[in-house]
């Protein structure tokens, strides 16, 4: 119970923060835009393709890849808020009160949450007069998808953050984990369409399934294996992210 | 006993091999007590006090603060202090007022009281206006004194100042040095550091002279002061280049200990200062030497410590603003 006040105070001042300085959620922001406006074109004459001769239109296809990009890559870089708030001391100042330590991260990762979900609700209603047609439930629940990946790698980065407590350290740790992920992913085009080789590299990925369930849910098909399988992953990542993310704010606490 | 340690040790790994911050500290802080931490940059004073406020575990060693065991009952600790770090606590782009009620909340204290306190404390402290603030529109000391709001929102009854009037003003640290005492009065118990002599002498009852990891020394002030032997002498010479003559003739005085040479200054140390002075001065004419002022001082925090480590606090600090008697 105490945790969760504590948890909301932390997440409020987190908010209250981020609100001051939009800059920042604005600019996450305008990458997946520029994907939409700019990539998202290209792909209408290969629709056939990629949807596999499915009705699908490129949207419903890329569409997802773009959300979990944003929820991965949003919520990737926010150690380097966490690092600033260090260099102020803030975090030492937060860990000098009895405040569990668990709600001193869950307050700020709740808060990268709520910018990912109002993030990729704007994709989505942009997305509308672009030619997107989803069905509702799927749209729901790929937000949950959504919300919880950007749970995990916002607690990941936290960790990494708190640890390392540099941004030179960060910043070529977080790159070079980024582009393989978002390569292997399928997140701008399925993996379907590649060769074998490139297919069966991709299965390491988990945000391969995570997208390819999303693209599920997208589609309509909210029982299928593909989004049953996305759900079970980015459940399975939630878990890890966080545990390592509460393991690291309680021991580099001390 | 609000704090009660024994045999804290820290060490840091670091690239450059490892560090021996603090090597083997006891002590012990009585209800009600204000004890200065004093010993220059580098001597262990933030880890030492890390270590009792729960933000880094000792590499060995136990403690009891506030009637919590440091290693069993950290929260424990925790609901009983207040810190105020060395070097800030507040984002830049924050608002004051939300920062102090913020952190109040964390402490346990209610929305409310936290508005009401924090308001009374801007006003003590000489901060009026600034509630809706940002922090980095806040000059140094203002944030200076807005860490120390910080740290004390929520009444502790053991208070960590990490040297609290570092980049204030002398007003501002005569301010604060009676808010201090205020506190002490209302019950509180305050441990804080300082290279500042001055503040030592004037505000702490008890202090615990730190040096490389060590304490060297520990009493009250006056105590202190009395174990250094001898007063401070200090000769200014009109020609630096006579001053190795100068120091020649002081060793040779039955007593005279420290002599130390910088520029045209010999200063030593030696019992009962004022009575050698006669002869001293003799001896010193007839070599011809010319003298452009003497100054004998009672022995200062300074000096206790110049004693035990045989270097000056002084040497790294030349920004102390007080205690710098005028050459009579
Ligand atoms: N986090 C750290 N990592 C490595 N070395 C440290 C760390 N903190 C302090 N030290 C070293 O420990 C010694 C004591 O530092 P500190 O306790 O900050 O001294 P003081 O507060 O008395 O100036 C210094 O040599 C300092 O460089
Ligand atoms: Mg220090």
């Amino acid at each position: 119970m105490r945790t969760l006040q504590e948890t909301w105070i932390v997440f409020n001042r987190a908010m209250r923060l981020s609100l001051r300085n939009p800059m920042w959620s604005i600019l996450m922001l305008s990458q997946p835009l520029m994907y939409l406006f700019l990539f998202g074109p290209l792909l209408k004459p290969i629709t056939a393709q990629i949807s596999q001769g499915a009705t699908t239109n490129a949207y419903q296809v890329f569409i997802p890849g773009l959300i979990v990009q944003l929820g991965m890559f949003g919520a990737m870089f926010v150690g380097f808020g966490l690092i600033a708030e260090y260099r102020a001391g803030v975090i030492e100042a937060d860990r000098v009160t009895p405040a569990s330590r668990i709600a001193l991260m869950a307050g700020r990762v709740l808060r990268d949450v709520v910018v990912l979900v109002v993030q990729s609700i704007l994709l989505l209603v942009v997305s509308i007069p672009m030619g997107l047609r989803a069905p509702w439930g799927g749209v729901l629940l790929s937000l949950v998808i959504v919300a919880l990946l950007g749970a995990t790698f916002a607690s990941l980065s936290y960790s990494v953050a708190l640890i390392t407590k540099s941004e030179d350290a960060l910043a070529p740790l977080l790159n070079g984990i980024a582009m393989p992920l978002l390569l292997l992913s399928g997140i701008l085009l399925p993996m379907q369409i590649g060769p074998k080789w490139l297919q069966r590299l991709s299965d390491i990925s988990p945000l391969k399934h995570v997208v390819n369930g999303v693209r599920a849910l997208f589609r309509g098909d909210i029982g299928s294996s593909s989004s049953l399988w996305g759900l079970f992953w980015v459940v399975l990542l939630t878990i890890v992210g966080l545990t390592v993310g509460a393991r690291t704010f309680r021991k580099e606490s001390a | 006993m609000m704090i009660e340690a024994r045999g804290l040790v820290r060490t840091f790994k670091t690239k450059r091999g490892q560090v021996q911050a603090v090597q083997g500290v006891d002590l012990n802080v009585a209800d009600g007590e204000i004890v200065g931490f004093l010993g220059p940059n580098g001597a262990g004073k933030t880890t030492t006090m890390r270590m009792l406020a729960t933000l880094i575990k000792p590499t060995s060693g136990s403690a009891t603060v506030a009637g919590c065991d440091l290693a069993e009952d950290p929260v424990g600790v925790r609901r009983r202090i207040g810190y105020v770090p060395q070097s800030g606590s507040t984002l830049p782009e924050a608002i004051a007022g939300d920062e102090v009620v913020d952190h109040a909340r964390l402490c346990g204290v209610s929305k409310k009281q936290a508005i009401a306190d924090g308001q009374r404390m801007f006003d003590e402290l000489d901060l009026p206006g600034l509630w809706r603030r940002q922090c980095k529109t806040l000059s140094g000391g203002q944030r200076r004194r807005l860490d120390i709001v910080m740290g004390l929102i929520h009444d502790p009854k053991l208070i960590f100042l990490d040297e609290p009037t570092t980049g204030l003003d002398p007003q501002a640290r005569a301010n604060l040095w009676e808010h201090i005492r205020g506190l002490r009065e209302r019950g509180a118990t305050i441990f804080l550091t300082t290279h500042y002599l001055d503040e030592a002498d004037a505000l702490c009852d008890r202090i615990l002279v730190i040096d490389h990891g060590k304490i060297v020394a520990s009493g009250n002030p006056e105590e202190l002061k009395q174990q250094v032997s001898g007063d401070g002498v200090r000769l200014s010479l009109t020609d630096a280049s006579q001053a190795p003559a100068a120091s020649k003739i002081v060793a040779e005085l039955d007593g005279a200990v420290a002599i130390e040479t910088d520029g045209d200054v010999v200063a030593f140390r030696i019992p009962k200062g004022g009575s050698i002075l006669p002869g001293l001065l003799r001896s010193i004419d007839a070599q011809g030497i010319e003298l452009n002022g003497v100054e004998v001082r009672r022995p200062t925090l300074d000096d206790v410590f110049l004693t035990m480590t045989g270097r000056s606090l002084r040497d790294e600090d030349h920004a102390v603003p007080a205690d710098e008697e005028a050459a009579a």
